[in-house]
C-alpha cells in the first residue's frame, strides 16, 4: 500500500504539511473506529486505507469491529437498502434481531476512544456505551444515501443517532433534521490504487484487446453494476442517437453478482438490447479487475452515467481524474462533482444525454477542457488526502464549538 | 538601492481550511430560500457565497454565489440569478450587510414577479444550507519589508492568499483584507494599501489574484528605488 509520502507528487507538499499539522493537533486523542467487517464493502476499503496513513501521520488510529450472524446481516442488508430508499418489507423480528445481536455487542465490543467513530447502522446501538468513557466523543459516519429513507428503518435508528455529538454524511442532500452536528465529508479516490493510477499504454491495448474492442472509432463508456437505477437500456438508447450522426460505439461495463437475481437480469435485458450490434460491447467485469476498469476508463472517448439515482457517483470520480469529459445525470452527488459546462456536462433524459454526447465527440477542444477541469477539481476536492484531512478536522471539530477555530 | 524600509510589525502568513457543516434545512421554493437566508447563520451565508471560490480556483472568474446558481439553474429565474452574481461583494465589510444585499435583491425581484414563487424543484434538487466551519493556523512565512512581502507572496498557497483577502476582510471583520491592513500600519504604505483594497478579488482567479498583488508591489519597489535616485544624485552634487 502506497505510504503517505507517495502522494506528494501529486497533491503537492503544502498538502502534506497541512496533514501533517493536523495530525499533531490531535496528539493524545486516541481515535477508534468500529464497523461490521474488515474485509468486502465500501466502508472496509476506506478505512483499510484511512487508517494506516492516520498512524502514520501520527495520529492514534484503531480499528475493531463488531460480530454478528447471518440472520444480523440479512437483516442490516435489508435496512440498507431501504434506507437507500428501496421498498423493503421489514418487519418487527428483524427489529428485534438486530436489538439481539446490538446488545451482545455491547457486552463484547471494547470501546475506548477519545473519539469513537461508528460507521453505518450496524454497530450504532454501541452508543450506549457512551456513558462507559467520560468525556468520549461519539461519531456516527453514515455512508448511505438516506436521502429518501424508509420511514419505519430511519425512526427506528433516529433515537440512537441522536444520542452522538456529531453525523457525517456524504452530500448535502442526505442531511436529516437532527439535534445533533452534523458534517459534510464527500467520498474520495486513491489516486495511487489500481482503480486510478496512470496506466502504460500496453495495458489499456491488451485489455481492449482482451474484449475485442476496436481503437478505430470513438468510444463512450459507462461503468457501473447491472442495475435498473444506472439506467443502461436509456444509456443504449443514447448511443443510438448518437449513432445516428457519428460512428462510435459503446462499452457497458460493470459488476454483476450471483447472489443478486436482479443484476443478472438487467443484464440479460442490457443484452437483449444490445441485439447484435457489433459496436455494443457489455462487459460484465469480475470484481477485483481494478485495473481493467482503468484502462477502460482511459481507453474511452466520452464517459457517461446516465443513473436514475446516485449516491455519490465514485465512477464519475475516477473519469475525472482521469480527465475524461464526461456526460451524467444531475441526481445524488454527481452536482457535487460536475458544475455542467464547466467540469462535464449533466443531462436529465436520454436525448440530452445523446445531444452531449455528440456535443463532446465533435468539439475535442471543448471536451478536452473539461476533461481538465475535472480533474483538477477532483485533485482539489475529492483525493484520499482531501478525505483523511476531513476527518481529522472532524475529530478537532469534537473539542472546537466555534464556526472559527484558530489553531 | 538602498534598504527598504522595515515594519512595525512583521506580517505573518496565516492559511486556512474548512469543513462544510450541514444544517439540515433546506428550501425548494424562492420563499423558503428566502426565509431562510433571513435567519441562518452568518457562516451559511459565507458559505453559500465563498466556497465555490475555494473549491473552483483554477477556474476563470466565476460568480461565486450558490443562491444565484440554484435559482438559476433549478428555478430559471435567470434574471435574478444574473442580479445576485451581480452583487458587488466587495463593497461589503461584514455578512450581515451582504446577506441584507441578498434579501433586498430578492424581495425586489418577488414584488415585481410574483408567479416566481410557484416555481419549484423537483425532487433531489432542493437547496441545502451548509455552513463553514473554519480552521486558521500560522504559516512558518514571517516578513518585514516590501521584498520579503513580495517573495512570501509568491509562494504561500492559495488557501493562504484567499484567507488573508477574503476571509480575514469579510468572515473576521477587520473591514479590509490583511494585506491591506498591514501595509498601512506597519509600513505606512497607504497607497498600495489602497490599490490591494481596491481589486475586486471576486473576478480574478486564486493564482491571477496572486499574480495582481505580486505585480502591484513589484512596481512600488521600483518606485521606491527610482525615488531614491534622484536624492542620491542630489548629494553627490553637493
Amino acid at each position: 500500500m502506497p505510504k503517505i509520502t507517495e502522494y506528494e507528487s501529486i497533491v503537492g507538499p503544502n498538502t502534506l504539511e497541512e496533514l501533517k499539522l493536523l495530525a499533531g493537533k490531535l496528539q493524545g486523542k486516541l481515535i477508534q473506529n468500529i464497523n461490521s467487517t474488515a474485509v468486502g464493502g465500501g466502508v472496509a476499503e476506506i478505512l483499510n486505507r484511512m487508517v494506516p496513513l492516520l498512524q502514520e501521520l501520527g495520529v492514534d488510529a484503531r480499528w475493531d469491529f463488531i460480530k454478528g450472524g447471518e440472520d444480523f446481516f440479512n437483516v442490516t442488508k435489508k435496512f440498507h437498502n431501504a434506507l437507500h430508499g428501496k421498498q423493503e418489507e421489514i418487519t418487527p423480528q428483524m427489529f428485534e434481531t438486530f436489538m439481539e445481536t446490538s446488545l451482545r455487542n455491547i457486552d463484547e465490543v471494547k470501546t475506548y476512544g477519545d473519539v469513537v467513530f461508528i460507521h453505518d447502522p450496524q454497530p450504532v446501538v454501541l452508543i450506549k456505551k457512551k456513558a462507559s468513557i467520560p468525556d468520549s466523543k461519539w461519531i456516527w459516519r453514515c455512508h448511505i444515501d438516506v436521502s429518501t429513507p424508509h420511514k419505519q428503518v430511519w425512526n427506528f435508528l433516529t433515537p440512537f443517532v441522536h444520542q452522538y455529538d456529531a453525523a457525517v454524511f456524504s452530500a448535502p442532500n442526505f442531511s436529516q433534521p437532527l439535534p445533533i452536528r452534523q458534517f459534510l465529508i464527500p467520498p474520495s479516490i486513491d489516486p495511487l490504487s489500481d482503480k486510478n493510477r496512470e496506466l502504460p499504454q500496453e495495458t489499456v491495448d491488451a485489455v481492449l484487446e482482451k474484449y475485442h474492442i476496436p481503437k478505430d472509432k470513438p468510444i463512450i463508456t459507462q461503468i457501473s453494476r447491472f442495475d435498473y437505477l444506472k439506467d443502461p437500456i436509456g444509456v443504449i438508447e443514447a448511443y443510438r442517437l448518437v449513432k445516428k450522426r457519428i460512428d462510435c460505439q459503446l462499452i457497458i461495463a460493470g459488476g454483476t453478482a450471483a447472489d443478486d437475481p436482479e443484476s443478472t437480469r438487467v443484464f440479460a435485458e442490457t443484452k437483449e438490447a444490445a441485439g447484435n450490434d457489433v459496436d455494443i460491447h457489455i462487459l460484465p467485469i469480475p470484481s477485483g479487475s481494478d485495473i481493467e476498469i482503468n484502462a477502460l476508463q482511459r481507453a474511452s472517448t466520452v464517459i457517461v452515467q446516465k443513473s436514475l439515482r446516485e449516491g455519490f457517483g465514485l465512477t464519475i470520480t475516477e473519469a475525472l481524474w482521469k480527465a475524461k469529459p464526461v456526460v451524467a445525470s444531475g441526481t445524488g452527488g454527481i452536482p457535487l462533482q460536475i458544475r455542467h459546462k464547466y467540469s462535464g456536462l449533466l443531462c436529465h433524459s436520454v436525448a440530452g444525454a445523446a445531444f452531449s454526447i455528440k456535443q463532446l465527440l465533435n468539439s475535442t477542444e471543448y471536451a478536452k477542457k473539461l476533461g481538465e477541469n475535472g480533474r483538477e477539481h477532483i485533485k482539489q476536492n475529492f483525493l484520499l488526502t482531501r478525505h483523511l484531512k476531513d476527518y481529522m478536522l472532524l475529530f478537532l471539530c469534537m473539542y472546537h464549538p466555534e464556526d472559527i477555530v484558530y489553531l | 538601492m538602498g534598504p527598504l524600509a522595515r515594519a512595525k510589525e512583521p506580517f505573518r502568513f496565516c492559511t486556512q481550511t474548512h469543513i462544510p457543516e450541514l444544517t439540515g434545512l433546506k428550501a425548494n421554493n424562492l420563499q423558503e430560500l428566502l426565509d431562510h437566508i433571513k435567519t441562518v447563520p452568518g457562516s451559511v451565508i459565507y458559505h453559500h457565497t465563498h466556497h465555490f471560490l475555494q473549491q473552483h480556483q483554477y477556474l476563470s472568474p466565476e460568480p461565486p454565489n450558490d443562491f444565484a446558481y440554484w435559482i438559476t439553474g433549478i428555478l430559471g429565474e435567470e434574471v435574478l440569478g444574473e442580479a445576485l452574481f451581480s452583487i458587488d461583494t466587495i463593497q461589503y465589510t461584514t455578512i450581515r450587510e451582504l446577506r441584507n444585499e441578498i434579501i433586498r435583491t430578492i424581495d425586489n425581484y418577488v414584488e415585481k414577479h410574483p408567479k416566481s414563487l410557484q416555481k419549484f424543484a423537483t425532487t433531489g434538487e432542493d437547496f441545502h444550507f451548509v455552513k463553514s466551519v473554519s480552521f486558521v493556523f500560522q504559516t512558518p512565512y514571517i516578513v518585514s519589508d516590501l521584498k520579503e512581502f513580495q517573495a512570501a507572496l509568491q509562494r504561500v498557497t492559495l488557501e493562504s492568499i484567499y484567507f488573508h483577502m477574503f476571509e480575514a476582510r469579510l468572515r473576521i471583520g477587520i473591514g479590509t483584507n490583511d494585506f491591506s491592513n498591514w501595509l498601512e500600519h506597519s509600513l505606512s504604505e497607504n497607497k498600495l494599501a489602497n490599490k490591494i483594497a481596491s481589486l475586486d478579488p471576486y473576478t480574478h482567479t486564486m493564482e491571477n489574484l496572486r499574480f495582481a498583488l505580486v505585480k502591484l508591489i513589484e512596481k512600488r519597489i521600483v518606485e521606491l528605488s527610482l525615488e531614491e535616485f534622484p536624492v542620491r544624485v542630489t548629494l553627490q552634487n553637493h
